[in-house]
């Protein structure tokens, strides 16, 4: 198929590189330097995609990240790439693409059938109104509605690209390399100062790219090639085409998306698809531009209907003409240059239409003087055509534009470029907080205050003409790099006319019965709907926003939203500046989750902590448990073995014989100095002050509020040195609570704080025969139970390494705890299982660690306590300090009404009636399973297992005034119908006198 | 994402190097059995929360391990300054507002 729109000559694609790309099934030829979107209006295609609601025929609108109807169905398989804009996608040879939604096709689609019949019946608010009720329905109903309503499409398989992501600094970050941009970057650049530009585009330039003005006599175009040559030259310059500046962030931070692969070939053959910059920088210079805004007609949003200065840009950069028979539709002057373009490339311009009455400014002389039909005082009321533009009904309107002040004629067109002002890009201002202000000369949002190192440039600002954007720039580029510049540039652009404010140009009908006239085209709002929804009563413009979808997705209201919101302020008899504008959010355009994940995905998500005897528990078939971020031995399965009968056997191997398990996730705080014991007196609840150098007790660390937050052991090394335990879990927020106690309340203690949970490797062995382990391999402690108590703690040296041994138990029988430095753990662990074999040692891991514990009623911090937990509640008064003399934290909270409540919810054992139960943890307690729901809830279940010692189920759970209930059954109701029974009873279910440990 | 500024360090880092840990300047009673059940509760639970100025505690957790203090706009995220542990800030509401009204009689002379 022949490019029958292709000028033979001009813009600033390569003719000798030809590209073959396919659309919808169909093979089309573009050039380099094409993006789809020129290319596929080079080949004369019109209908590029359906829309959202109605199903209506779209064309291709604007020139860049404004389009709101082209999205792309790009890539096939696992490249697929669901919703990037044609006008954004760089051709490349072998591209395929398609429309995002139309069934069977775009051309012929059957959805718009249902738009047409049903249009009427999907007013604003439809969703909200129709599927209301019954509620039960909405499921039923979502499913079509999403079908009907979906774009692009994922590929369900693993992205095949990588990503990354890149941090950095700089002095002066310029968005946007525009003329505005490009001076503030050369100005900085030449300062010295570190600068960062980035451009969205393949090329830098921007508007002028496709300008036919002069900067200080050289055409514009060349003079961006020159102040780009001249930026890639500069050392301390980065210049960063393809990159999206899309959020800009406190403080000065701003991330960027540089695509470094996507214009080449849809899998990214090396090195990353895409890169995350994220961006620190002093100075931000906002250069962001303008987007034209489209003119609000019956049928405006025909195929053949497009923005004048995209328009313009297809002409001038690209060499394709999207029409032969064109109307310009304008409010400003800014729509004349796209006439004279027009009728430069040697199609027809049937006329301007302007809804001024007397404009006379340089380009209306021009265009008149190219013998141009000019008429003023009338507009476009009404676009005809069915799958393309056939022909415009123009009509006189009053001064204002208000109102029609004649009957209208049509005129023939196969185009209609709509110039209707233009908006700046304040997108990137809002991000940081900063509401933009209406500005009625400018006829548009600008920039509102900001506390962020922040400046403007160029059109943003309101600021049109070419030689404004680059004087501001270079004013802003000396501002940002504190320079002091006099440069003024000279493009000739001196005089314009001033632009007319029109918002809905009038029909002769009222807006509900005219022909539909869009606002918002990638959400299908119309100015009817927007009017609707003002007259149903909202009045806020951000509830507008949500009731009619107005600048909702990927499209953000670029083209849409200031029509939109004038249209509020009219039909609410109030000016724009008064109703305002929503806030725009990031991304500017959408961003690639892949980018964002970075390559922190898979194992390196998070970070996984592996104890010294990591290849151990490998070796051995551990299955394993997260734990924080600790990778701990779960259970160690023997083969035919279910979990349960692992658990069973680990179990039973610690009651009667021996058990090891690799205690080394443990947190260990390394605590010394001479106000160190003063200090543990403080932030544990009982007593510190007496006890001796080679001795342990167990801890409850609790919040001011009196609950339990941690708990674990300490040592006495020496009078001025202890050794912390916390759990697996708390060891940096234990830490960290140590360090604000002492930092911020008791900066006068002597005492410092240091983790050593990764230089210590711990392996704890437990059973009736654990001494005989250890004695085989340790021969200068006395281990005896005489000399070496429960509780106690020595150094010593075990198989010939010196190490630090605690005798404390976490399982109820006697155990040992040897710490070694983490790289001999190792060995360690070897030389126990060899000293171990004769008894049968037997590894275990957490999930029987958990067992055995429970079995004597030791409580899990985090597991059995969730932070509105007291030791009181816990049944653990005992570790509570009476006759403390320094108020330790939490104890004053001990006696609030609240806390010293007698029905509070307290810790208790749970025997399930039916012995071969386990009821669920997480189960429900109520105390009458017949009473109607809602029930009563008295508490729920926390930890619950097998136990095979015991040879029932065993349960802790909490109950309200549970200590008072001894004996009482309690009742579990499940979902699945089930009641499980159980009597409440002490949680210490095995050896509640503890004979065992104390062997 | 803000960029703060360690008083002990003295260096300008990212936000994900600290974490927020309230407000400052909250002294725990020296004496606790000796207040009132309504003290000890203002003392645990109720913090200021203003829409502006405020004094908060951070901890520079994966850099110098010190909390210090920092005088954040809860509005605008604008950090007007950073203290030390034991300092008093040097910007408050009322400076701010002081400084406001200046600002304004110097325009309007």
């Amino acid at each position: 198929m022949s490019q029958v729109n292709r000028l033979a000559a001009g813009g600033r694609i390569d003719r000798s590189k030809p590209m073959s790309f396919s659309f919808n099934g169909k093979t089309f030829q573009g050039f380099h330097g094409d993006t789809l979107a020129s290319a596929l209006l080079a080949n004369g295609v019109g209908i590029v995609g359906r829309s959202f609601k109605y199903s209506r025929a779209r064309g291709i609108l604007g020139h860049g990240a404004e389009e709101p109807n082209a999205l792309m169905q790009l890539h096939q398989g696992n490249a697929a790439v669901p919703n990037p804009r044609a006008t954004q996608v760089e051709l490349f040879d072998g591209l395929v693409s398609g429309s995002t939604n139309g069934w069977p096709s775009v051309e012929f689609d059957l959805m718009e059938w249902v738009g047409k019949i049903g249009g009427k019946l999907m007013p604003p608010g439809f969703y909200y109104k129709t599927f209301m009720a019954p509620q039960k329905m909405w499921m039923t109903y979502e499913k079509f509605i999403r079908k009907a309503a979906g774009f692009g499409k994922l590929s369900l398989e693993p992205d095949p690209d990588t990503y990354d992501k890149l941090n950095v600094h700089c002095d002066v970050m310029v968005v946007g390399a525009g003329p505005a941009g490009l001076a503030a970057a050369l100005e900085a650049g030449r300062s010295g100062k570190r600068v960062i530009i980035v451009d969205e585009q393949n090329e830098f330039g921007g508007t002028l790219l496709a300008s036919n003005q002069t900067v200080d006599g050289v055409d514009a175009a060349a003079w961006a090639e020159q102040a780009t040559t001249e930026l890639v030259g500069m050392a301390n310059v980065t210049v960063m085409p393809r990159t999206t500046a899309f959020g800009y962030y406190d403080h000065n931070f701003v991330c960027a998306l540089e695509r470094r692969t996507d214009h080449i070939s849809p899998v990214s053959v090396s090195g990353s698809r895409q890169r995350l910059h994220r961006i620190r920088a002093h100075q931000v210079i906002l250069a962001t531009g303008a987007i034209e805004r489209p003119l609000v007609f019956g049928n405006n949003d025909l195929p053949g209907i497009m923005l004048a200065n995209s328009v313009s840009t297809y002409i001038n950069r690209y060499a394709v003409v999207p029409g032969h028979r064109c109307i310009v539709m304008t409010t400003n002057d800014t729509g004349y240059q796209t006439a004279l373009d027009i009728q430069a490339a040697g199609r027809t311009v049937v006329a301007v239409v302007d809804s001024r009455h007397a404009p006379d400014g340089r380009l209306v002389q021009a265009a008149k003087a190219a013998g141009i039909e000019v008429m003023t005082g009338h507009g476009v009321i009404e676009a005809q055509g069915s799958q393309r533009v056939t022909g415009a009904i123009v009509a006189p309107l009053d001064e204002t534009g208000d109102k029609l002040t004649g009957t209208g004629k049509t005129l023939s067109c196969d185009l209609i470029a709509v110039a209707g002002g233009w908006s700046p890009v304040v997108h990137l201002s809002c991000h940081t907080g900063s509401r933009p202000v209406w500005q009625d000369d400018v006829a548009g949002f600008v920039p509102g205050p900001t506390i962020q190192n922040q400046h403007l440039a160029g059109a943003i600002t309101g600021e049109y003409r070419l030689s404004e954007a680059l004087n501001a720039g270079i004013k802003a580029g000396a501002a940002a790099a504190g320079t002091e510049s006099a440069q003024v540039f000279n493009c000739g652009d001196e005089s314009e006319g001033a632009a007319q404010a029109l918002y809905l140009v009038p029909h002769t009908k009222p807006s509900s019965r005219a022909p539909k006239q869009f606002v918002d085209f990638q959400n299908d709002v119309t100015a009817a709907g927007i009017e609707l929804a003002a007259r149903e009563g909202f009045q806020s413009i951000e509830h507008v926003k949500r009731y009619t979808a107005m600048g909702f997705g990927t499209d953000q209201g670029k083209t849409g939203n200031v029509n939109g919101m004038a249209i509020v302020a009219k039909t609410l008899n109030k000016s724009i500046a008064e109703t305002g504008t929503t806030i725009f959010r990031p991304a500017y355009t959408p961003v690639t989750f892949g980018a964002l994940g970075g390559r922190d995905i898979g194992v390196l998500l998070d970070p996984a902590r592996h104890t010294a005897m990591h290849p151990w528990h490998l070796a051995n078939g551990a299955a394993f448990e997260n734990v924080g971020q600790w990778k701990r031995p779960w259970y160690f399965p023997q083969a035919g073995e279910t979990m349960q009968q692992t658990l069973n056997r680990e179990c039973l191997a610690v009651r009667n014989s021996v058990g090891i398990l690799d205690a080394s996730t443990l947190g260990k705080i390394d605590i010394q100095g001479k106000d160190a014991r003063e200090f543990l007196n403080r932030v544990y609840t009982n007593a510190w002050s007496k006890l001796a150098p080679g001795k342990c007790r167990y801890g409850l660390m609790l919040k001011e509020d009196g609950m339990i937050f941690d708990d674990g052991v300490t040592a006495c090394l020496n009078d001025q040195h202890f050794l912390m335990t916390t759990t697996s879990g708390g060891a940096a927020a234990v830490l960290g609570w140590l360090e604000l106690w002492h930092q911020t309340e008791w900066p006068e203690l002597e005492v410092y704080f240091t983790s050593v949970t990764d230089q210590w490797a711990t392996c704890s062995f437990a059973g009736p025969n654990s001494r005989k382990v250890l004695e085989k391999l340790c021969t200068d402690v006395d281990l005896c139970a005489e000399a070496m108590k429960f509780m106690d703690y020595r150094e010593g040296t075990v198989a010939g390494i010196q190490s630090r041994i605690f005798r404390i138990s976490f399982t109820g029988e006697l155990s040992f705890e040897v710490n070694v430095p983490a790289d001999q753990g190792h060995y360690m662990w070897k030389k126990l299982m060899e000293a171990g074999e004769e008894f049968g040692i037997t590894p275990y891991g957490t999930e029987s660690m958990h067992v055995l514990r429970a079995e004597k009623g030791f409580i899990i911090a985090g597991q059995d306590t969730d932070g509105s937990m007291t030791p009181y509640d816990c049944l653990m008064g005992w570790a509570v300090g009476k006759t403390k003399e320094f108020s330790f934290l939490g104890e004053r909270s001990f006696s609030r009404p609240d806390t010293a409540r007698a029905d509070r919810k307290q810790l208790v054992g749970l025997k399930p009636k039916d012995p071969t139960v386990v009821i669920p943890e997480g189960s429900q307690i109520v105390m009458d399973p017949n009473q109607p729901i809602p029930m009563d809830m008295m508490g729920h279940v926390t930890s619950s297992y097998w136990s095979e010692c015991l040879g029932h189920g065993i349960a802790m759970g909490t109950v309200k005034g549970g200590s008072e209930r001894m004996g009482e059954t309690v009742y579990c109701p499940q979902a699945d119908g089930r009641v499980l029974a159980a009597e409440i009873c002490s949680p210490v279910f095995y050896d509640p006198k503890g004979d065992h440990h104390n062997d | 994402m803000h960029h703060i500024y360690c008083p002990y360090c003295e260096e300008a880092r990212e936000e994900e190097e600290y974490s927020y840990t309230g407000e400052a300047h909250i002294e725990r009673p020296k004496d606790p059995a000796a207040i009132t059940d309504e003290a000890w509760g203002d003392y645990l639970f109720f913090r200021s929360n203003p829409r502006g100025i405020h004094h908060e505690m951070w901890y520079h957790a994966a850099g110098c391990r010190r909390y210090f203090n920092v005088t954040r706009n809860t509005q605008s995220y604008e950090i007007h300054e950073t203290y030390k542990m034991g300092k008093l800030p040097t910007v408050t509401a009322k400076t701010i507002a002081a400084d406001t009204l200046a600002a304004q009689q110097g325009d309007a002379s």
